[in-house]
C-alpha cells in the first residue's frame, strides 16, 4: 500500500514519517546520547566539542545551541529524542510545549488545567487561515 | 492452561511516575487523577494475577533510530528500569516470565507476527508507570512482567487492526501454554495529547470517550480507525491508542466494563484509565 501524506493538512505537527526521520538521523541520536550520564557530563563540560563529534548540519547546530525547539523539529528532530535535551537542561515537557506554541510554561500549564487545546479550529491548517 | 481473564487500559506519563517518586500524589493538582486510580489498583490486587503482560512503546530508551522494530517481546528474567535522563526511576526491578514469554514468542511468530525477541532490555516510563499506577510503590511487583513493546515513535506504527489481530494471537498462544497460570493485559499510552509543534497540548474529550465507550460497544469501529484520524483528532502523540488495541483484541469478544477513570491533565496529557473483565 502507498503510504499517503493526509495528515499533511494538520496545522502545527511534525509527523515523524520516514522523510523527516532521514532529515533527522543525527539530530535525533545526538539527543539520544543524552540517555547517558558520562555523555551529560561531557556534553556540559564542552558544549561545541561534543557537538563536533556528531555529523550534524550549521542549522542544527544552531537550533541546538540556541533551544530552539520548533526548530529542532523542523530540521528533523523527534520530541521525544528533543526531549532528552530538555531534560538535560531540567526543563518540563510543558515548558517545551509554550516554547513551541509560543506561550509561557505557566500559560501552557494552565491552558492544561482548563482543559488543554482545543480541538475544535485545530483540525485542518485551512481553519486557521 | 494459562487463560488471559482481564485487561486493563491506562496512560503512561512520565509526570505520573514522577509525582508518585516524589510524593506529589496529594497535591491539589494531582490528587485528582490519584483519587481514581484506587478503586483499579483494589480491583488488581483482588484479581491477583500470576502474570502481567504490558503493551507499551520504548521513548528513545532501549530503542533508538538505530533499529526499530515493529513488535518486541521481551523473554528475560528480569528487565531494569532505563536511564531516561534523570537517572532510573527507583521502582522495583522488573521480573519477567522467560518460560511464558518464550512460548509467546515461538506460537506468535508461528501464527505469523513477526516478533522480535529481546533478551537485554531496559523498560522506561512507557511500562513502569503503569505498573506504578496499577500496585502503587510495592517492595516488589506482585507479578511476573511480560513487556511487548510497540513502535508507536517512527511513523507508521502498526494499524489498530493490526494490533488488535496480535492481541488475538496472544490470546491463542497463551491458552496453549501447558501451566496454570492466571494472565492479565495492560494496554498503555494515550489518551488524546500531542507534545510536538504549534499545536501542542491538543486534547480532545469527546475522542477519548467514544474510545473508551468503544472498547465495549464498538471495538470494530476502532479498530478501522485510520492513522491520520488518530493523528489529527487524538494529537500525534496520541496513537498510542492502537496499543490499548492489542489488549483488546486478547480479550474475549464480550467484555464487561469494571471500572473507568479519566482525567485532564496529566501534564500535557489527557489520562484514561479502564478495566475490562471477560464475560463467563
Amino acid at each position: 500500500m502507498k503510504p499517503k501524506k493526509d495528515y499533511a493538512d494538520i496545522p502545527g505537527t511534525y509527523v515523524f514519517d520516514g522523510e523527516h526521520s532521514q532529515k533527522g538521523y543525527h539530530l535525533n541520536m545526538f539527543c539520544m546520547s543524552l540517555n547517558k550520564p558520562e555523555n551529560r557530563d561531557a556534553f556540559r563540560a564542552d558544549p561545541d566539542a561534543y557537538l563536533a563529534k556528531y555529523p550534524l548540519t550549521d542549522d542544527m547546530i544552531k537550533a541546538i545551541k540556541e533551544r530552539d525547539w520548533l526548530g529542532m523539529l523542523r530540521l528533523g528532530g523527534n520530541i521525544y529524542y528533543t526531549f532528552k535535551l530538555a531534560i538535560f537542561d531540567r526543563l518540563t515537557m510543558q515548558a517545551v510545549g509554550g516554547a513551541m506554541s509560543g506561550i509561557t510554561e505557566e500559560e501552557f500549564r494552565q491552558m492544561m488545567i482548563d482543559g488543554g487545546r482545543p480541538i475544535d479550529g485545530n483540525r485542518y491548517t485551512s481553519e486557521q487561515q | 492452561m494459562a487463560k488471559i481473564i482481564a485487561g486493563l487500559g491506562t496512560s503512561h506519563v512520565p509526570a505520573i511516575g514522577a509525582a508518585m517518586d516524589h510524593d506529589k500524589t496529594q497535591t491539589p493538582y494531582w490528587k485528582p487523577l490519584f483519587d481514581g486510580y484506587g478503586a483499579a489498583r483494589e480491583w488488581l490486587a483482588e484479581t491477583n494475577p500470576d502474570v502481567v503482560i504490558v503493551v507499551f512503546n520504548d521513548h528513545a530508551s532501549a530503542f533508538s533510530l538505530e533499529l526499530i522494530p515493529t513488535f518486541t517481546i521481551g523473554v528475560a528474567p528480569e528487565f531494569q528500569p532505563a536511564d531516561e535522563g534523570y537517572g532510573p526511576r527507583q521502582v522495583p526491578v522488573v521480573e519477567g516470565h522467560p518460560r511464558l514469554a518464550w512460548h509467546l514468542a515461538e506460537s506468535l511468530i508461528l501464527d505469523e507476527f513477526d516478533m522480535t525477541i529481546a533478551n537485554e532490555m531496559p523498560v522506561d516510563h512507557g511500562l513502569t508507570v503503569p505498573l506504578s499506577i496499577a500496585c502503587g510503590q510495592p517492595e516488589a511487583w506482585p507479578f511476573k512482567v511480560i513487556p511487548l513493546a510497540v513502535n508507536v515513535v517512527q511513523y507508521p506504527p502498526p494499524t489498530g487492526h493490526r494490533c488488535f489481530n496480535l492481541g488475538r494471537a496472544i490470546r491463542r498462544a497463551v491458552e496453549s501454554f501447558d501451566e496454570d497460570l492466571k494472565v492479565v493485559i495492560f494496554g498503555t499510552g494515550g489518551m488524546s495529547h500531542q507534545l510536538q509543534g504549534e499545536r501542542a497540548g491538543l486534547v480532545n474529550k469527546a475522542f477519548d470517550t467514544a474510545f473508551l465507550d468503544g472498547m465495549t460497544g464498538d471495538v470494530d469501529r476502532l479498530t478501522k480507525l485510520s492513522h491520520t484520524e488518530y493523528l489529527r483528532e487524538a494529537g500525534s502523540e496520541g496513537i498510542e491508542l492502537v496499543m490499548w488495541l492489542i489488549m483488546r483484541g486478547a480479550l474475549a469478544d464480550d467484555v464487561k466494563e469494571v471500572y473507568r477513570h479519566y482525567h485532564i491533565p496529566a501534564s500535557n496529557t489527557a489520562a484514561g484509565l479502564i478495566v475490562l473483565e471477560n464475560q463467563p
